[in-house]
C-alpha cells in the first residue's frame, strides 16, 4: 500500500498551553494511529478524502446547472428576480383583492386615502397637480416625496415619479387587472428608490430599502383589509396602542 | 381586569392588565363566563410554538356575554356567545369559500411578514396563540376584544349550559373536522391517535358519521377508558405495538383512515421521538411527531391521513415513502370553526352529540396555572379543564 500524502497534524501537535491534552491524548484515536500508521487509518483519510472530491465536484455541478446566465428569461415580473443588478431598488407585490377595478382605480387616484393604509406615510396632500407624500423619518424628522402622475389610464394603471424637488427620487406605478375566476382585481404596486439627496433623505431611503419587499406588501394588505373589510385589523386591545 | 398571561416556558400567570375596548368598527366586548385549557394551549405552556412574547394573554376556547359593541357589529348587548377560536373576516375569497382558518384579512400586516417567511403564506388570526396568528389576547381573562364580531360569535339560545356549547368553540368542531377529513365511508375501521378532548371528539364523531369501528390509541387508562365509553375499542402504546394491533385488528388490512389527535408533543421513549425532543429542547425543531408517522405506517393503501393535532414548524424523518408508495392521501388544517357552529349546535341541542362527559376540573380563573400544570403533567386524571372567570377562590 503507498503510504498517504503527509499526515496532518493530530490535535496533541497543536501548540495547545491546556494542560488538558496530555492527559487525554492517548485516547485519542487520530493522534494515536497517525503515529502508528495504522492501515485502517490510512483508509480512513483515503475514504475522506474521496467524500470531500465528490462532495466539492457535486457542489460545482449543482452550481453550473445553475447558473443564471445560461438561463433564458421566464415570464415572472423582475422584482422576484433571486438577485438585482443595478443602483435602484425594485421592490413590488401582487395582490387580489375582492373588489371592482374602477373602486380600487378611484381609491387609490385619490392620493389621500393612501395615508391609512400606507405605513410609513403620515400625509398625503395635492396642490396643484404635485403629491406631497410625508414620510415618516428618523427623530420625528420628516421627510418629503413630491410627485406628479406621469401616466395614467382608466381603471387600469396609474404612475408617478418624483420632481426635482423631492427629497429622494422615486418612482412608481400601480396596475390593475381582473383577476380569474371572478376573485375581483389583481393589483401589482411597483416602487423604484434611487439616489437620495441630504443625510436625511439618505437615512430614510436606506429605511425604505432595509426590508424592499416589506413596504410595498404590507401597504398592499392594509388596503386589501379596508376595501374587503372595512378595517384594517390589529390585535390591539386598547384605542390608543392601535 | 385579571387574565391568564404567559411568560415563557411553564410560566404562566394571572395579572392584572387593563380592560379591552372597542377599537374597530365590527368588534365586540365579551364578558367571559366559562373559557377551557386545550392542548394547544399546552405547546404554548412548554415553548414549542414560535412567536409568543412576554405578557401574551392566553386562551381561545371561551364564552359569554356580550357587553358592548362597534357600529359594525350584528351582535347585541346582553347575547350569550360562544366565540370560534379563528378570527375571520367572512368577506375574502378564503372565508367566502368557507376556509375561514385561512382567512387573508385577520392577521395584521405586519404580522404576516414571519408567517410568510415560515410557511409561504399568512393564515387567519387565531385568539391567545402565537403572533405568528396575529398574537390578538385571549379568553382567558374577563373580558375579550372580539374583532369582526358579527361573522364569528354564535348565539346560544337560553336554557342551554355554558358547559354543554363551551366546546363549540374548538374542539368539538376541531374533532369534528377531523373525522369529516378522514372521508368515513359506512363500515369504516378509523383509528384515532390520542384520546385527549380532540381525540375523543373525534372518536364521536367518526361514528356518528358512520364508522363501523373506532379504535383509540393513548396510553392513559382514564383517557382510554373514555374513549371505551363512547364505542371505541383501545389500545394503549405503552403496552402494544400499535402497528401490529392495528393490522391484525383490521384483517391485515390496515383501517382505511387515521386522525392523528396527538399534535407536535407526542410522547413515548421510540428513537424518533428522542431525537425530536433533543431539537425541541435545544429550539431548532418544533415538531415531535412520532403519532403522526405511526400513523402513516398503520393506514391502508390508497386510505386517509386526517391531521387534526397541531404542527408548527419543520418535520424530518417523514416517512414519505410510505405515503407515496401507499397513495395515502393526508388532509390537515386548523379547524374552519365558523362552518360547523349551526350544525353542532342543533345536535347537542337535540342530544346527538355528549359534550360535558371529558370535563374533569372547573377552576375559578385565578387558579388557572394550576389547571395548566395538572392538564400538563397529570394527564390521566384531568381530561379537560374549565376556568369560570366569575366565581371566586373558595
Ligand atoms: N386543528 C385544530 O384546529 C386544533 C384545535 C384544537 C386542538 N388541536 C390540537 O389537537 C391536539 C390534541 O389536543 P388535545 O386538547 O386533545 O390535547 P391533549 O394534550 O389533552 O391530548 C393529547 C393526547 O395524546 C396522547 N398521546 C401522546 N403521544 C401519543 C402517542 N405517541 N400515541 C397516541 N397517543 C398519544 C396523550 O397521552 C394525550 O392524551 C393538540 O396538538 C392540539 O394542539 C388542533
Ligand atoms: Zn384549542
Ligand atoms: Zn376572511
Amino acid at each position: 500500500m503507498t503510504p498517504a500524502a503527509p499526515a496532518p497534524a493530530g490535535p496533541g501537535d497543536v501548540s495547545v498551553s491546556n494542560s488538558v491534552w496530555p492527559m487525554y491524548k492517548d485516547y485519542l484515536p487520530i493522534h494515536r494511529s497517525f503515529r502508528n500508521r495504522d492501515p485502517a487509518t490510512l483508509w480512513l483519510a483515503g475514504g475522506l478524502g474521496a467524500l470531500l472530491g465528490v462532495a466539492a465536484i457535486t457542489f460545482y455541478q449543482v452550481r453550473g446547472r445553475n447558473r443564471v446566465s445560461y438561463r433564458p428569461p421566464d415570464d415572472a415580473p423582475v422584482r422576484a428576480a433571486r438577485r438585482q443588478r443595478g443602483r435602484a431598488t425594485v421592490t413590488g407585490r401582487t395582490i387580489t383583492i375582492d373588489r371592482p377595478r374602477s373602486e380600487i382605480y378611484a381609491f387609490w387616484r385619490d392620493f389621500g386615502n393612501l395615508a391609512r393604509v400606507m405605513e410609513n406615510v403620515r400625509d398625503v396632500s395635492v396642490e396643484d397637480g404635485v403629491t406631497r407624500w410625508t414620510i415618516r423619518g428618523p427623530a420625528e424628522r420628516d421627510v418629503t416625496i413630491l410627485t406628479t402622475v406621469t401616466e395614467e389610464v382608466g381603471d387600469e394603471r396609474i404612475e408617478w415619479r418624483s420632481t426635482d424637488a423631492s427629497q429622494i427620487e422615486h418612482r412608481g406605478r400601480v396596475i390593475l387587472r381582473d383577476a380569474p375566476a371572478g376573485r375581483g382585481t389583481e393589483v401589482t404596486l411597483d416602487l423604484e428608490y434611487l439616489s437620495p439627496g441630504g443625510e436625511l433623505g439618505r437615512f430614510v431611503a436606506k429605511a425604505l430599502q432595509a426590508e424592499p419587499h416589506l413596504q410595498a406588501r404590507r401597504d398592499l394588505k392594509r388596503l386589501k383589509m379596508l376595501l374587503e373589510t372595512g378595517e384594517i385589523a390589529t390585535n390591539a386591545n386598547r384605542r390608543s396602542a392601535a | 381586569m385579571r387574565a391568564l398571561t404567559w411568560h415563557g416556558r411553564h410560566d404562566v400567570r394571572v395579572d392584572t392588565v387593563p380592560d379591552p375596548e372597542i377599537v374597530n368598527p365590527r368588534d365586540a366586548i365579551i364578558e367571559v363566563t366559562s373559557t377551557a385549557i386545550c392542548g394547544s394551549d399546552l405547546h404554548l405552556y412548554d415553548g414549542v410554538i414560535p412567536g409568543m412574547l412576554s405578557g401574551d394573554i392566553l386562551g381561545h376556547e371561551f364564552m359569554g356575554r356580550v357587553v358592548d359593541v362597534g357600529p359594525g357589529s350584528t351582535l347585541k348587548k346582553g347575547q350569550r356567545v360562544v366565540v370560534p377560536f379563528t378570527i375571520s373576516c367572512g368577506s375574502c375569497f378564503f372565508c367566502k369559500s368557507k376556509l375561514y382558518s385561512a382567512c387573508d384579512n385577520t392577521n395584521p400586516a405586519e404580522k404576516q411578514d414571519m408567517t410568510e417567511a415560515l410557511y409561504g403564506h399568512s393564515v387567519s388570526s387565531l385568539f391567545g396563540y402565537s403572533h405568528l396568528t396575529g398574537g390578538y389576547p385571549g379568553g382567558q381573562a374577563e373580558y375579550v376584544r372580539v374583532p369582526f364580531s358579527d361573522v364569528g360569535p354564535i348565539v346560544i339560545p337560553d336554557g342551554m349550559e355554558d358547559d354543554d356549547v363551551l366546546f363549540l368553540s374548538d374542539i368539538l368542531p376541531t374533532g369534528w373536522q377531523g373525522a369529516e377529513n378522514a372521508d368515513i365511508k359506512d363500515g369504516d375501521t378509523v383509528a384515532v391517535w390520542g384520546c385527549g378532548p380532540v381525540g375523543l371528539f373525534a372518536v364521536q364523531s367518526a361514528l356518528a358519521m358512520g364508522a363501523g369501528r373506532v379504535i383509540a390509541i393513548d396510553e392513559f387508562p382514564n383517557r382510554l377508558a373514555l374513549a371505551g365509553k363512547l364505542g371505541a375499542e383501545v389500545i394503549d402504546f405503552k403496552r402494544t405495538n400499535v402497528l401490529e394491533a392495528l393490522t391484525e385488528m383490521s384483517g391485515g388490512l390496515g383501517p382505511d383512515a387515521v386522525i392523528d389527535a396527538v399534535g407536535m408533543e407526542s410522547h413515548g421513549f421510540a428513537p424518533d421521538t428522542v431525537m425530536d425532543n433533543i431539537k425541541q429542547n435545544v429550539g431548532i425543531g418544533a415538531d415531535s411527531a412520532h403519532a403522526l408517522r405511526e400513523a402513516i405506517l398503520c393506514v391502508r393503501k390508497g386510505g386517509t391521513v386526517s391531521i387534526p393535532g397541531v404542527y408548527g414548524g419543520m418535520l424530518d424523518k417523514f416517512p414519505l415513502g410510505a405515503l407515496m408508495e401507499k397513495g395515502v392521501q393526508v388532509r390537515s388544517g386548523q379547524t374552519h370553526v365558523q362552518r360547523y357552529l349551526p350544525d353542532l349546535l342543533q345536535r347537542i341541542g337535540d342530544g346527538d352529540l355528549d359534550t360535558q362527559f371529558m370535563i374533569s376540573h372547573r377552576l375559578p380563573l385565578e387558579q388557572a396555572p394550576t389547571g395548566y400544570q395538572n392538564f400538563r403533567y397529570n394527564q390521566n386524571d384531568w381530561t379537560k379543564v374549565v376556568l369560570k372567570p366569575g366565581t371566586q377562590v373558595n
